[in-house]
């Protein structure tokens, strides 16, 4: 973790012969191996990417099926017969929790990428063209940009999704938008430090034009650092997410997601129901764990200063 | 100096103004306006007569410039459920807010410097593995679940610290009871650890990771090496020498901070009952009284934008690298 600091740190130094061509692919593999902890993270991202994915296939019940008899059942109780009905136990409708965490991996997944997907879109298009052109334009975007990041975008958040009404769209535009300015930054950064160098040059003096100078030589040259970001980004977004959930403003109550099912477990604590608050809170920690996990890995990484030293 | 003071302001208010302007729009996203502010059985008649009282029939900018002279005289409306002034009562709220806010602020930053500063001298032993570890569980959690973990098992399960209620120590103060407001202080400070946990948690692990990075950084500079060289005691070059400078970034954010934990109280005052800003807005938004959530809103972002203005002269007056660049 952290170790973008030494870039000659030796254990992070990647020896191979240099006559060998080595495939970015296989140097990316080589790494994550050798750095241990990243791979469990991209284990716990698969098994949490597999629940989102294939839910409805795996989940043992219904999610909103209400059994009010079997309400607040604890986890791993067995029935007369023997059989463990609620591995994980049942809310206060009796609902299975397991099958509400299930599929509340969707949500919370859906969320976080498509909304850094959304705000690093925007961020990154916005950059690109801040950096590439300058002048009115530039002061303009990064004028707002200053002014939003002045400002914790969250209470804003929160001040939108009361007057629009909560609902996945809305979540997820919201969060998307308050994500662009980190993009922006960074692309138009690295947008102004590419522009000058002579493969722009070149491309120009062969007659390109600006769409392709910034499509096809620029962008990809800007593209690491902003990738490094949106898997931290779509962290913290998932953290939002379930913030927002827990103050009620996340998706509709019928949908289960996991800051949902926290929200219901404050008024069971003093009830003795651990488990509502437990589990899904374990979830989120582990996916955002793992995502931030990856994104030091990936900056060490991408960080051209430790590939320099290879 | 004075330069950049004013350079400051004017850059103050427009951020001001540019979050004015969108609180304020915020409000035209859904369409009308004003059937936020009538209940859902209101009658046509009823509905026209609101429109008309609070100027939603007017053009855009025009109500934009009332809604901004109107604020200029402390006026942000009336909340829809109390029928009081909004601001009034955000603001009966506030010293609770900033009591958890500042307790959370400090204990986050005291004990993330010696924690960082421990883990970059024993850079790459199991020590500076296991605090980074914990650090980074420490971004990964949401805030409120920790709060309500902390419920569920400290106060809960071992019965160590009360799981709700607040002893007010500024509203005292404000009253001029000083004995009063210094005799609550133990008392307060024991109903304050968990939810200042709560909303300090991930500030404590990023500004530990922040410290220990900036500390190695530093370590690793010259003049380091020339403090060493002549003989220093190595308490010394760490205290004396690295310490200060690898503070800077932390410094630096801490205007910054404040913002960014204000919005963390939202949650962690509703998780602990606390009796600040944060309760009064999740209550506002679950009966959608908006001009009370919009009040808080405006209201926090005077104190952001003041407090880092604030934070930004003085380390100017500190550091006059930072004016002149």
């Amino acid at each position: 973790m952290a170790q973008t600091l030494n870039p000659a740190q030796p254990s992070m130094v990647v020896k191979l012969d240099p006559r060998v061509e080595v495939s970015n692919w296989r140097r990316a593999r080589y790494s994550l191996l050798k750095a241990g902890w990243p791979v469990l993270g991209l284990v716990i991202l698969g098994v949490m990417l597999f629940l989102a994915l294939f839910g409805p296939q795996i989940a043992p019940k219904d999610p909103n099926r209400q059994n009010l008899i079997l309400r607040l059942t604890a986890p791993m109780v067995a029935d007369d017969a023997g059989n463990v009905d609620f591995p994980l136990g049942t809310d206060s409708l009796g609902r299975d929790v397991l099958s509400r965490m299930i599929y509340g991996a969707r949500i919370s997944l859906m969320v976080g990428v498509v909304a850094v997907f959304i705000g690093g879109f925007m961020g990154t298009a916005l950059g690109l063209l801040a950096g590439y052109f300058g002048g009115l334009l530039d002061d303009v975007i990064m004028r707002i940009a200053d002014i939003q990041l002045a400002f914790p975008f969250i209470l804003l958040t929160i001040m939108v999704l009361v007057v629009l009404g909560s609902g996945v769209l809305n979540l997820v535009l919201v969060l998307g938008i308050g994500q662009w300015v980190t993009y922006a930054r960074i692309a138009r950064g690295q947008t102004i430090s590419q522009r000058e160098k002579e493969y722009v040059e070149a491309a120009r003096s062969i007659g390109a034009r600006d769409s392709r100078i910034l499509f096809r030589s620029i962008l990809p040259n800007t593209l690491a650092p902003l990738i490094v970001i949106a898997s931290f980004n779509v962290a913290s977004v998932i953290l939002s997410e379930a913030s927002l959930s827990f103050l009620g403003l996340g998706v509709p109550p019928t949908v289960p997601t996991w800051g949902g099912i926290l929200a219901e477990s404050r008024d069971q604590l003093l009830g003795g129901s651990w488990w509502l608050a437990v589990f899904p809170g374990v979830a989120i920690m582990l996916t955002v764990l793992s995502l931030n996990i990856l994104g030091d890995w990936l900056r060490d990484f991408l960080d051209p200063r430790l590939r320099r030293s290879s | 100096m004075s330069a950049y003071i004013i350079r400051r302001l004017l850059q103050s208010i427009l951020v001001l103004l540019g979050v004015t302007l969108l609180s304020f729009l915020t409000l035209h996203l859904a369409g009308d306006p004003t059937y936020l502010y009538v209940s859902e059985r209101a009658s046509e008649e009823e509905i026209v007569m609101t429109r008309q009282r609070l100027g939603f029939d007017r053009p855009l900018h025009e109500q934009y410039l009332g809604f901004l002279g109107r604020m200029a005289q402390g006026d942000l409306g009336l909340s829809l459920r109390a029928r009081k002034p909004a601001l009034g009562l955000v603001l009966e709220r506030l010293p609770a807010t900033i009591e958890l806010t500042l307790f959370a602020m400090l204990f986050s930053t005291a004990l993330a410097i010696p924690i960082g500063i421990i883990s970059a001298l024993k850079r790459g032993t199991r020590v500076d593995g296991g605090i980074m570890l914990i650090a980074m569980l420490g971004q990964s959690i949401p805030g409120f679940w920790l709060g309500i973990m902390l419920i569920l098992f400290v106060g809960l399960e071992l019965r160590w610290l009360p799981i709700s209620g607040h002893i007010p120590v500024i509203e005292p103060l404000l009253e001029g009871d000083f004995s009063k407001a210094l005799t609550n202080v133990p008392d307060a400070f024991v109903h304050l650890i968990m939810p200042g946990l709560t909303v300090g948690v991930f500030s404590l692990s990023r500004n530990a990771r922040l410290v220990r990075s900036s500390m190695l950084e530093v370590l690793s500079l010259e003049y380091i090496t020339t403090a060493r060289a002549k003989g220093l005691q190595e308490r010394l070059v760490v205290l004396r020498h690295a310490f200060r400078n690898a503070l800077i970034p932390v410094v630096t954010l801490l205007g910054l901070e404040f913002g960014f934990l204000l919005s963390g109280v939202v949650v962690a005052e509703t998780v602990f009952s606390w009796p600040g800003v944060g309760r009064l807005v999740f209550n506002a938004i679950n009966q959608r009284d908006i001009p009370l959530v919009q009040a808080a809103v405006v209201l926090f972002a005077f104190l952001f934008v003041g407090l880092n203005l604030l934070v930004d002269l003085i380390y100017a007056q500190l550091d006059p690298r930072i004016r002149l660049s």
